[in-house]
């Protein structure tokens, strides 16, 4: 990753506005850092009849910019993009202020289509790579995505994530019958379905580790209840309707044992229920509220929230049942504690004068980072590569989604164009 | 100001304060206080009645409009409302959950849900977890003034059902309630 200046800059873009149902999300970067690196993405040329069915250039540029650390060198600038790897010229591309230039083609053939594509380093006048995807016709989007995940890797050296999908909750209608419904989109937005659809809340979403199925606590029989959908096919079944709440679903990192809160026994305390069998194990015991579990990678730590010493605040338990070890000191609350894909930082909902803002903590330091600066910033979800968080916030009283660089530098937005959306989460790669 | 009566009123107020802060989970003197009331009511009602019955005057309760639709009665009173982070009863809902208390055991096929709600500053997952400790909180009273807990069902949905839409202090606080919602009536 290059190094460059860090002054964090402000400016309004409006990157992506597709589809047609209600939950379309439309993404804008609201703060990058200055000295975003400059990339050239020429047009994918379509080597067969007709136009290209999808701007795959497009695509990849605008998931670059979206990641705030890149910008790209608008089409009219571009130079006339090299047939093959051999005719390029780095001086041309140095020229238009390029320092990465990506170049790629379209090819159809019987069932599907091939993206072939070349990643270059203009400062060090040399190929990073070149790649070929095939990808059905009907699924060139994702293919652009998968290409953005190389291309960003091939650059920055970590792996990228926007192949990967969000899931998220949406609500629509007047305050007296609110609908609402469970979404499934690409990173950018794009491609929203909805997977289920009530006239009572539904919360938590999150994915199994495997990426077929989604957890979530829906009130459709008026009550919190814990259901599993698998996301292909639609089937879904109910896992916990015990007495009391039934919340905050967690799968573990082998996807064979949910982590959840129950007040089954009068207060609610976390358990581990195995999906095999159905067979619940307390974690917790105490009388106070313990609830939002997170696993540590390696399946070992639960993270959860507990108000056990008067405020809600994050407390850590090795399993299978150890001593809970608070971790979170610093403003008046802490919870909804999301663990990032290395295993050594938490992102968490700080309560605090201000209102409700992430925060992220240094597990092994202790350092805690303030990383927005909302009033109502709730929900975070890692992205699977860790590069960013995304979670609930609110404009002018609305649901949005809003989406922040681990480092706390790149914001972006991710609002209805009707309607409120709230409590994403990010999909597994 | 005589030195002792200020330093007595000092330690008042330091009292009262304190009273006032205690932790959240501490309702024992609201629930004492609560159920000395009920039971003195509820005495003085038998009381009455007895006197009433010997004086040849009985009650023919089918004929009698149904209590829960005189807007009148306490018993029109269906909300709860909590301070921030709070599941403590604050004593002006006391005589309102002890009418509904003294229904419930006079019609002992009533059920209520008591459906809790919170505000929307805290996470979601906490908050449902908030709304659940208001409504077991208005539960406690209520068995404490002879609602039986079989007629009574807690239900929360934490932030999730808000009924003011503005974030302001007033939307905050009416939100943060404990419905009381007849299932049965009787």
């Amino acid at each position: 990753m290059k190094h460059r200046s860090l002054q964090v800059w402000l400016f309004g873009l409006l990157l992506l506005v597709t589809g047609q149902a209600a939950a379309v999300l439309e993404v804008t970067v609201t703060e990058g850092v200055t000295g975003a690196i400059p990339v050239a993405v020429t047009p994918f040329a379509w080597e067969g009849a007709g136009s290209a069915p999808e701007d795959v250039a497009q695509i990849v540029g605008a998931n670059l910019v979206r990641s705030g650390l890149f910008q790209t060198i608008g089409r009219e600038r571009l130079a006339r993009a090299p047939t093959g790897p051999d005719d390029f010229l780095a001086e041309q591309w140095a020229a238009v202020g390029a320092e990465y230039l990506v170049i790629g083609r379209l090819l159809p053939e019987a069932e599907r289509v091939l993206i072939e594509f070349h990643v270059f380093d203009v400062l060090a006048n040399q190929r990073l790579g070149g790649f070929r995807i095939p990808v059905p016709p009907e699924m060139l989007r994702r293919g652009a995505h998968r290409v953005s995940d190389i291309v960003y890797e091939q650059i920055t050296g970590e792996k990228g994530a926007f192949s990967a999908r969000i899931a998220y909750v949406g609500v629509t209608g007047p305050t007296d019958d609110r609908r609402f419904t469970l979404e499934v989109a690409d990173s950018d937005g794009a491609n929203p379905r909805t997977l289920f659809r009530s006239s009572q809340p539904l919360m938590s979403p999150e994915w199994s580790p495997d990426g077929r199925h989604l957890v979530y606590v829906s009130f459709e029989n008026r009550r919190s209840e814990i259901f599993r959908h698998n996301v292909e096919s639609g089937a879904r079944d109910r896992l916990a309707s015990f007495p009391g709440i039934n919340s905050a679903p967690s799968w573990s990192p082998d996807g064979r044992r949910l982590a959840m809160s129950l007040s089954r026994d009068g207060t609610p305390n976390i358990y581990i229920m195995e999906l095999d069998t159905g067979a619940l194990t307390q974690v917790t015991r105490s009388n106070a509220i313990d609830t939002e579990p997170a696993w540590s990678p390696d399946g070992e730590i639960l993270y959860f929230t507990s108000d056990r010493a008067g405020s809600a605040q994050i407390y850590q338990m090795r399993l299978p049942a150890g001593t809970a070890q608070r971790l979170t000191f610093e403003g008046s609350s802490a919870g909804a504690a999301t663990v990032s894909p290395d295993g050594k930082s938490l992102v968490y909902v700080q309560g605090g004068e201000g209102g409700l803002r992430l925060a992220r903590l240094d597990l092994e330091t202790r350092r805690v980072t303030l990383l927005t600066r909302g009033r109502y910033d709730k929900s975070p979800s890692f992205a699977p590569n860790g590069s960013m968080i995304i979670y609930s916030s609110t404009d002018r009283g609305r649901g949005i989604l809003g989406s922040v660089s681990r480092d706390g530098r790149v914001h972006q937005r991710l609002a209805a164009r009707t309607g409120e959306v709230r409590e994403p989460a990010w999909s597994p790669l | 100001m005589n030195a002792m009566i200020r330093w007595g009123l000092i330690i008042l107020m330091t009292g009262l304060l304190a009273a006032c802060a205690q932790p959240k989970r501490d309702l024992t003197e609201a629930e004492r206080l609560a159920a000395e009331t009920a039971a003195a009511e509820a005495e003085a009602a038998d009381r009455a009645r007895r006197e009433a019955e010997a004086r040849g005057i009985g009650v023919d309760r089918d004929l009698r409009a149904d209590p829960l639709d005189d807007p009148q009665s306490l018993l029109a009173d269906r909300l709860v409302y909590f301070d921030f982070d709070r599941d403590t009863v604050r004593p002006e809902f006391i005589p309102m959950l002890e009418a509904h208390s003294r229904y419930l055991s006079q019609n002992p096929g009533a059920r209520l849900r008591l459906e809790g709600h919170t505000d929307e500053r805290g996470t979601r997952e906490y908050n449902l977890a908030l709304g659940e400790r208001r409504a077991q909180s208005v539960r406690r009273i209520m068995t404490l003034n002879g609602a039986r807990d079989t007629q009574l069902e807690v239900i929360s949905y934490g932030e999730e059902m808000p009924v003011a839409f503005t974030q302001t202090e007033e939307s905050w606080a009416r939100n943060r309630r404990v419905e009381l919602v007849y299932e049965v009536r009787r």
